[in-house]
């Protein structure tokens, strides 16, 4: 009978122990990867309307569907400055994605995909093993009005040396991808 | 069933007669359970070197002792050996109880094994340590594949969990050394802590029957226990080693036990095993390394009419997940399932990188038990459970050190268990048990919990009967009561909580408004009612008829309510429902057995409808910046599932004989009238084994798998527009792969190293001929072929 007392007494013991640890509020998580908003910015090299393009999904993994938008139309037969941002506004402040997709150069790569003679895009910086990154690029636009797609996709752990990747073709790079958006363009 | 032997002594007639050698010592050999005569056991004086055996009446007389010290060895053909020291004043009369178990031998004839039944009417099968050895580097689901009717359902190549008639996870309970296993078993990917080199035997009781473990096994049992103790004075240990070609890996197992006559024990067992990449037969599978370790103590006293005991286990794992497997979005999983080959290989390692999983699951418990005579046994249950879960995930920058999942889960159980077999014709038992359960994900993670902080209390009490009604014939009925209360905390966002119409339904569960998200407290109760009734019939010496009908109940997992997320590896979302209620499953099944000369085969049959199954299934799209993703949702409409295993064995001469199990289960949404997912396909695996016992036990066996194409899958294909093709494309996850045929090979031979040592070696080929084949239930099949051939060596040293 000495052994049953014990046990309840310590089963009891154990029991008050660890209900009387919890009653706190959990701490509330915002999340801290993902990538809620990603702006492109175009400026001519000339001078002229510097065109935006933005996607941003303020709830991001929920079912709220981002806001894409484009600030104006792309003037026909010009050579653009192009970047990159890529924010976190789940924070507050908002954090710089772009630093950690810079500070892991190496590890990351993004892609602008162009259809229907929107123009191409060329890199024009690079990370320590001199492959491109593709935050900073120049875009030159087609010579004749129309509307096509402008794809932007940033890649983590691509595979830089497969063939095509450091030209920006995106088919070979495999990787997973943190953020992608179609833009529908004009040009005019 | 019981091997244990009690002796009491009733009454004590002294009479003194001087100091000379004249003293008599009689006494009757009875039944400890039902009083009745046991003729034959010998009564051994070992001080005096005689003996003599009891009579008819179960008599027995030894004269002209000594006055003194008297040790006495009682045995009996069915009863373990019994020592017994009585200190002789005079002429001595006393009644011996035996534990006499004869019946419980023409049970174990019945099924030709020897093991222990938990249940007499339900579907029942054991694996033993002599199979169990040629599993020795491998997990608990894999073993399981043994026994008819069981396949896993596995994500890679490392993480597999037992499948039983089509049902896994929550709905097959597993019980470890009589505790029920809680780690977080809801997720597929939640592969069982379970340290196959610790068991001794393991039973799978398909269907719900055996309602002293639990009211909601849906699916069934997995009964997991370690090695018996004998009350003996003994020392023994085994020592296994063993290494496979398949990921360069190798293992160790080592257990020691030492028992007293008192009925004094103590075992220790430790194990170890790793391996790194795994090989399919064309590519390296980049990061499906593992290491795991744990350790096993168990002590105590185990006399036939009391003891206790302490255990504790520990088992530390780290498991890498195919690193191709990660996708970001609906474009990723599309270029893998495009792809022939794994996005992903690199050249072999033994390291382990994110993906993975770390968990380590440490189990406490200690025991009680009492028996009465003229009623049975009183057991008292205490265990204390905690697991933690880590998954690491393919991260930016130096998260990848952090896990994205960091749950701890804690479990405390209280359980009493009843058992009276005094009676003749019936035997009964009953338990009660008590339960706290605490579940606290870790917001240090950076990532959003995919389950909640929450509190879980459960009460069950069970009744269950066995009857004897003559000629073998069994009746065997029962029923249990469970409560599960539920009290959770968990955030929504804002807009999700909208989304699914919680605002609505479930606005006086909001604590408060963080502005993007919410922060809630569920609560929910369950009463859940399941009973069984089921009958074994003798049809002759030869055949057994099993009919079982059980109905069972089981409350909704936390995943089933409150999941909200990205699984990376489906690239979809899965989201819970808070509305969700138990499934109800009602289960008919019977078993033909039948065993005449070289013949043997045994058929079950079940059919299971259930009642609201819950599963979770595609919805509709929602898009991200990263693309559009599938939405999956767990829902819950009646479903139907039916199906047999079969298993035939057939002695073609002393050295040769032939063996088939084949297994096929079909599944229905009647509701939806629409195939369930995930269904295992037909599969049929035939043995021919070449024995010779001459040759050091040596036995050689060749086995052929054939697993067939599911054709039965719910359409869950979706359009997607992939921005880099610029096009819209049919992402096909449904189309399952197709049939596949396998050959496995295993040789064993045993070896008598001393008096009491023997050398058991195992050698082991799996997958042959190199087979390149992806299995449907492989939650990983879209990324890659599964394991090419594997050369395995185990030796394990009996001492």
């Amino acid at each position: 009978m000495k052994t049953i007392k014990l046990l309840f007494l310590s089963i009891l013991t154990s029991a008050f122990i660890v209900s009387c640890s919890d009653d706190d509020t959990p701490e509330v998580v915002n999340e801290e990867e993902v990538i809620t908003t990603m702006t492109v910015t175009l400026i001519p090299q000339g001078g002229g309307d510097i065109v935006t393009l933005k996607t941003q999904d303020l709830d991001g993994d929920g079912p709220t569907q981002p806001v894409v938008t484009v600030s104006g139309p792309i003037a026909l037969n010009t050579t653009y400055d192009g970047s990159v941002e890529f924010l976190n506004e789940l924070e507050d402040p908002a954090e710089d994605i772009t630093e950690e997709v810079l500070e892991e150069d190496d590890e990351h790569q993004v892609f602008y995909t162009l259809s229907n003679d929107v123009g191409t895009v060329s890199y024009t910086d690079s990370d320590g093993d001199g492959n491109p990154i593709g935050v900073r690029f120049e875009y030159v636009s087609g010579s004749s009005a129309t509307t096509g797609g402008f794809v932007v996709t940033l890649r983590h752990e691509p595979n830089k040396s497969a063939p095509g990747v450091s030209d920006g073709i995106i088919n070979n790079a495999g990787g997973e991808t943190d953020i992608e958006q179609a833009w529908q363009v004009t040009l005019q | 069933m019981r091997i244990f032997l009690m002796i009491i002594v009733l009454f004590v007639f002294g009479h003194t007669y001087g100091q000379n050698c004249q003293y008599t010592f009689k006494g009757t050999i009875k039944d400890f359970h039902d009083n009745t005569i046991i003729a034959d056991a010998l009564i051994y004086l070992k001080s005096e070197n005689k003996s003599v055996v009891s009579d008819m009446n179960g008599r027995f007389e030894i004269t002209d002792l000594c006055a003194g010290k008297i040790d006495l060895v009682i045995s009996h053909l069915s009863c373990e050996t019994k020592f017994i020291t009585i200190d002789l004043k005079g002429n001595l009369e006393k009644t011996i109880y035996l534990e006499h178990h004869i019946e419980s031998l023409e049970i174990v004839t019945i099924q030709g094994k020897g093991t222990r039944l938990f249940t007499k009417t339900s579907q029942e099968s054991t694996l033993r340590q002599k199979e169990l050895f040629n599993y020795s580097a491998a997990s608990l689901g894999e073993a399981l594949k043994e026994v008819k009717g069981v396949t896993t359902i596995n994500t890679g190549n490392t993480i597999a969990k037992p499948m039983i008639n089509g049902l896994h996870s929550n709905r097959v309970l597993i019980m470890t050394n009589g505790v029920r296993l809680q780690d977080q078993e809801w997720g597929i990917e939640h592969a069982p802590n379970v340290d196959l080199t610790s068991a001794g035997q393991i039973s799978v009781i398909k269907g719900s029957g055996a309602l002293a473990f639990g009211g909601d096994a849906i699916g069934g049992v997995v009964v997991v226990n370690p090695r018996r103790v004998l009350s003996k004075d003994t020392l023994y240990g085994q020592t296994t080693i063993g290494g496979q070609t398949n990921g360069w890996g190798g293992n160790i197992n080592s257990s020691i036990n030492k028992s007293f006559d008192k009925g004094w024990f103590v075992n220790l067992q430790g194990s170890y095993r790793k391996h790194g990449d795994l090989r399919a037969p064309d590519y390296n599978l980049s990061n499906t390394g593992l290491q795991a370790g744990g350790f096993t103590i168990n002590t105590g006293l185990n006399k036939f009419e009391y003891g206790f005991s302490v255990f504790y286990s520990f088992l530390d794992s780290e498991i890498a997940i195919l690193r191709a497997s990660h996708t970001g979005s609906v474009s990723d999983l599309v270029r893998a399932i495009n792809s022939d080959e794994p996005l992903v290989i690199e050249p072999f390692t033994y390291d382990i990188n994110p993906p993975k999983q770390e968990v380590n699951h440490q189990l406490f418990k200690t025991n009680f038990y009492k028996r009465f005579r003229n009623f049975g046994k009183i057991t008292l249950n205490y265990d204390y459970q905690n697991n933690e879960r880590l998954e690491f995930d393919i991260r930016r920058g130096d998260r990848e050190e952090r896990p994205a999942v960091d749950l701890e889960l804690q479990t405390h159980t209280l359980n009493l268990d009843g058992e009276y077999d005094a009676a003749d014709s019936y035997k009964l038992n009953f338990g009660l048990l008590g339960r706290y359960q605490v579940n606290f994900p870790d917001p240090a993670t950076g990532v959003r919990r995919l389950i909640p902080d929450y509190d879980r209390y459960d009460f069950g009490a069970y009744l269950t009967s066995e009857f004897d009604y003559g000629n073998g014939h069994i009746l065997e009925a029962g029923i249990r009561y469970d409560f599960n209360y539920v009290d959770a905390l968990k955030f929504y966002r804002t807009t999700r909580w909208e989304e699914r119409g919680y605002d609505e339904d479930f606005s006086d569960i909001i604590m408060e408004d963080l502005g993007t998200q919410l922060l809630t407290n569920p609560q929910f109760d369950y009463h859940n009612l399941s009973f069984s009734i089921g009958t074994r019939l003798k049809l002759s010496g030869h055949s057994d008829l099993l009919v079982n009908f059980s109905r069972a109940m089981r409350a909704p997992n936390p995943a089933e309510l409150f999941s909200e997320g990205l699984h990376h590896s489906a690239a979809r979302f899965e989201l819970g429902d808070l509305r969700i209620q138990q499934e109800i499953s009602h289960r008919i099944s019977s078993s033909l057995t039948y065993e005449k000369d070289r013949l043997s085969f045994d058929i079950d049959v079940f059919v299971n409808m259930i009642d609201d199954f819950i599963y979770i299934e595609p919805t509709g799209q929602e898009t991200t910046n990263r693309g559009p993703f599938p939405v999956w949702e767990y829902q819950s409409d009646d479903a139907l599932l039916y199906g047999f295993d079969l298993g035939v064995s057939y002695v073609i001469s002393e050295h040769w004989q032939l063996s088939n199990q084949s297994s096929y289960v079909r599944g229905q949404n009647t509701e939806l009238d629409l195939p369930l997912i995930n269904m295992p396909p037909f599969q049929t695996r035939t043995r021919v084994d070449y024995a010779v016992a001459d040759w050091h036990d040596f036995n050689l066996s060749l086995e052929h798998l054939f697993v067939a194409e599911q054709k039965r899958f719910p359409d869950n294909n979706f359009e997607a527009f992939i921005p880099e093709l610029g096009e819209s494309v049919e992402v096909d996850i449904s189309t399952p792969p197709p049939a596949y045929n396998l050959f496995n090979m295993n040789a064993n031979w045993s070896f008598q190293v001393n008096k009491q040592s023997n050398l058991q070696v195992g050698l082991i080929v799996n997958n042959v001929l190199n087979t390149s084949y992806r299995n449907y239930l492989n939650q990983l099949r879209f990324f890659a072929d599964e394991m090419g051939r594997n050369f395995i060596l185990q030796l394990k040293l009996n001492y």
